[in-house]
């Protein structure tokens, strides 16, 4: 199967290449598109049509992928949680809720729950400091967490799924 | 001195990220008198405000400024870079701007760019901002369309281009090296100085003017009130306002945009609230993870960056965080040290290895498993991977980039500061502190859940 955008990404696509004088830069944000447009993830395929749609090597594509945490190499689970556990969020409890999740989903952290919905990773400082603890779940912040506030996000989650 | 608000200027202003809104109160009204000046002249304004960069060093804007190749000299493209990446653990107050002012800082993107000559800007924004950088990216395209950025902006034969770019979580790349090479496509591994100073040899090759969010964001109140007015505020060689984003264990965390020289106690009881549960105040980090903690009794101190600096300690990026006496420090020397080592990029030895090697050995200590010896010998990695706290013995600069000292500062200061913390630690095999593990959300914060 070979992957392709779709034409509204093709678009994005396009776009990105008028905003940077070589095609190469706009490498991260493609990168970014990418894993939007194809399942979360970003695959040897993917890999392989951005190295070609840039003019670049497979290499060169996965040497840059590999630097950044953002970027996933295998699927993930339908919502990545991420704890934040730096200082701020651990001197608020963040330690805790790592715990309260963990038991909850039945799964450790770097885990992926049996039905796939569910990863839990620990992020490092996302910039919520003062409302903290906080985690991330896919694009969305939540901050000052309680463990109500836990049960009552996964279970919108699980709704959601 | 009345409060003055430079930055949080729309604090109370309902939606004020809209341009409508903004426009209503009062933004990009100093782009016209910015196109009748010289673009040297806007540099001397900024000069004269001794506005110093918000992003972690403090160097002069204006000076930096004054690098880029103007006029005659400019030979190539100039280049801005708005420093987004907002991930020196307890920072979050570009977001604030971000968020709640993105058109404040379009504004002084668009003034700064034609001071130094440059008609392409990037932002370069961290990649877990996804929020943020939807908001900033509409803010970008209504000024796009209001005419505010693009060609010929508002008649004055200016053009500039701003394009946003999204990082993909690495807190290197928040060096400006680093930041460059990121937002050129590649890893984020910081370039050596000299030659790659952004100034000379910077993004694509070209000279390249590197700032925080926060220092552009001072510059529509500079040119609208003069330099002169600016460096009235806060004290001298410590100019202007600052955002100060307080986490940890006060009642009332949060942003605040106070005069730099502000008294760190004074910040911690008028604005904070004080200590929660009516603790005892134990420690407070004053400008981020990678400056070195101050004990309680150290903390009647001028929040500033020549005062904090006296002290032994830095301003930073302004992020204060905040230790009760529930807190352990073998335990923040470990979750600090799990940072540097998990972020060190690996291009030089002394922070690849000895990140690592100092976390594993806290991590001994934390375990139950440490010997008084191992202090002296973390103490002595430090050393060789950042250098001494004590500037003097100009010993510093031994990576790449700074975040080999980052790493080492708080180390050293953590260990030297509280060593009978860690003396009993390795005697005992447990910590001295009574820890408190709980979840500590200020009962003020509202438990809400957002379905998005
Ligand atoms: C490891 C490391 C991380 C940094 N992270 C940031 C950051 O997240 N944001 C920032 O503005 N500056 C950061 N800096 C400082 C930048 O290198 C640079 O000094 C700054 O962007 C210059 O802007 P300013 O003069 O306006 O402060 C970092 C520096 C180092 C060594
Ligand atoms: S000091 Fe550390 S982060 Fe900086 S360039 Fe060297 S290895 Fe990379
Ligand atoms: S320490 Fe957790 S968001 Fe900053």
């Amino acid at each position: 199967m070979s992957l392709k955008f779709s034409d509204e990404a093709q678009k994005k696509f396009e776009n990105l290449l008028t905003r940077y004088p070589n095609k190469r830069a706009a490498l991260l944000p493609v990168l970014h598109l990418a894993q939007e447009e194809f399942g979360g993830w970003v695959s040897p395929e993917a890999i392989s049509y951005i190295a070609q749609l840039l003019g670049l090597t497979e290499l060169d594509v996965y040497d840059t992928m590999s630097f950044y945490t953002m970027f996933y190499n295998q699927k993930m689970g339908r919502f990545v949680i991420e704890v934040c556990r730096t200082l701020s969020c651990e001197i608020m409890g963040a330690s805790t809720v790592t715990e309260y999740l963990e038991n909850k989903l039945g799964i450790k952290s770097g885990e992926t729950t049996a039905d796939g919905l569910f990863s839990i990773r620990n992020a490092e400082c996302l910039g919520s400091c003062g409302t903290a603890p906080m985690m991330k779940v896919n694009d969305d912040f939540y901050e000052n967490l309680t463990t109500q506030k836990l049960d009552k996000i996964i279970d919108l989650l699980k709704q959601k799924a | 001195m009345a409060e003055i608000k430079i930055l949080m200027a729309k604090e109370n202003v309902k939606n004020s990220h809209q341009i409508d809104v903004a426009l209503a109160n009062g933004a990009y009204s100093n782009l016209e008198k910015a196109f009748k000046m010289k673009s040297v002249e806007i540099t001397e304004e900024v000069k004269k405000s001794g506005l110093r960069g918000r992003g972690g060093a403090g160097f002069p804007a204006g000076i930096k400024w004054s690098f880029m190749p103007t006029g005659d000299r400019k030979k190539k493209p100039n280049y801005v870079v708005i420093n987004a990446d907002e991930s020196e653990p307890g920072t979050f107050k570009d977001r604030w701007i971000l968020e709640r002012d993105p058109h404040l800082l379009i504004e002084g993107i668009v003034i700064t760019s034609y001071a130094v000559e440059s008609n392409t800007a990037y932002v370069y924004i961290r990649g877990e901002y996804v929020k943020q950088a939807k908001i900033l990216q509409k803010a970008i395209d209504e000024a796009y369309e209001k005419g505010f950025l693009g060609k010929n902006i508002l008649g004055s034969g200016f053009d500039l281009e701003l394009t946003l770019h999204r990082g993909a979580g690495a807190y290197v790349c928040g060096e400006e090296t680093a930041l460059l090479e990121s937002l050129e496509g590649k890893r984020g591994y910081p370039r050596i100085k000299p030659p790659y100073f952004p100034a000379a040899i910077g993004l694509f090759h070209c000279p390249t003017l590197v700032n925080n969010v926060e220092t552009i964001s001072n510059v529509p109140w500079i040119l609208e009130n003069g330099g002169e007015e600016f460096a009235k505020i806060g004290k001298p060689n410590n100019t202007g306002t600052k955002l100060l984003c307080v986490s940890g264990h006060v009642n009332f965390p949060g942003v605040y945009e106070v005069p730099l020289g502000i008294n760190l106690l004074t910040l911690l009881e008028t604005y904070c609230g004080g200590i929660r549960s009516r603790n005892k105040l134990k420690a407070v980090i004053p400008g981020g993870s990678s400056m070195p903690v101050l004990k309680a009794e150290e903390c009647n101190v001028e929040m500033d960056f020549d005062s904090l600096k006296k002290a032994g300690t830095g301003l930073g990026s302004g992020a204060v965080i905040v230790m009760d006496e529930t807190t352990c420090m073998v335990d923040v020397s470990l979750n600090l040290l799990k940072f540097y080592a998990h972020e060190s990029c690996g291009q030089c030895t002394p922070c690849r290895e000895g990140m690592p090697w100092m976390k594993r050995m806290v991590q001994r200590i934390k375990d139950g498993n440490g010997r008084p010896e191992d202090i002296p010998l973390i103490l002595n990695v430090a050393d060789y991977v950042g250098g001494d706290i004590d500037f003097s013995r100009g010993k510093l600069g031994k990576t790449i980039c700074a975040l080999g000292e980052a790493g080492s500062w708080p180390t050293i200061a953590l260990l030297n500061k509280f060593r009978e913390e860690f003396e009993y630690f390795c005697n005992n095999g447990k910590s001295m502190i009574n820890r408190d593990k709980s979840i500590k959300t200020p009962e003020n914060a509202v438990p809400e859940v957002v379905a998005t």
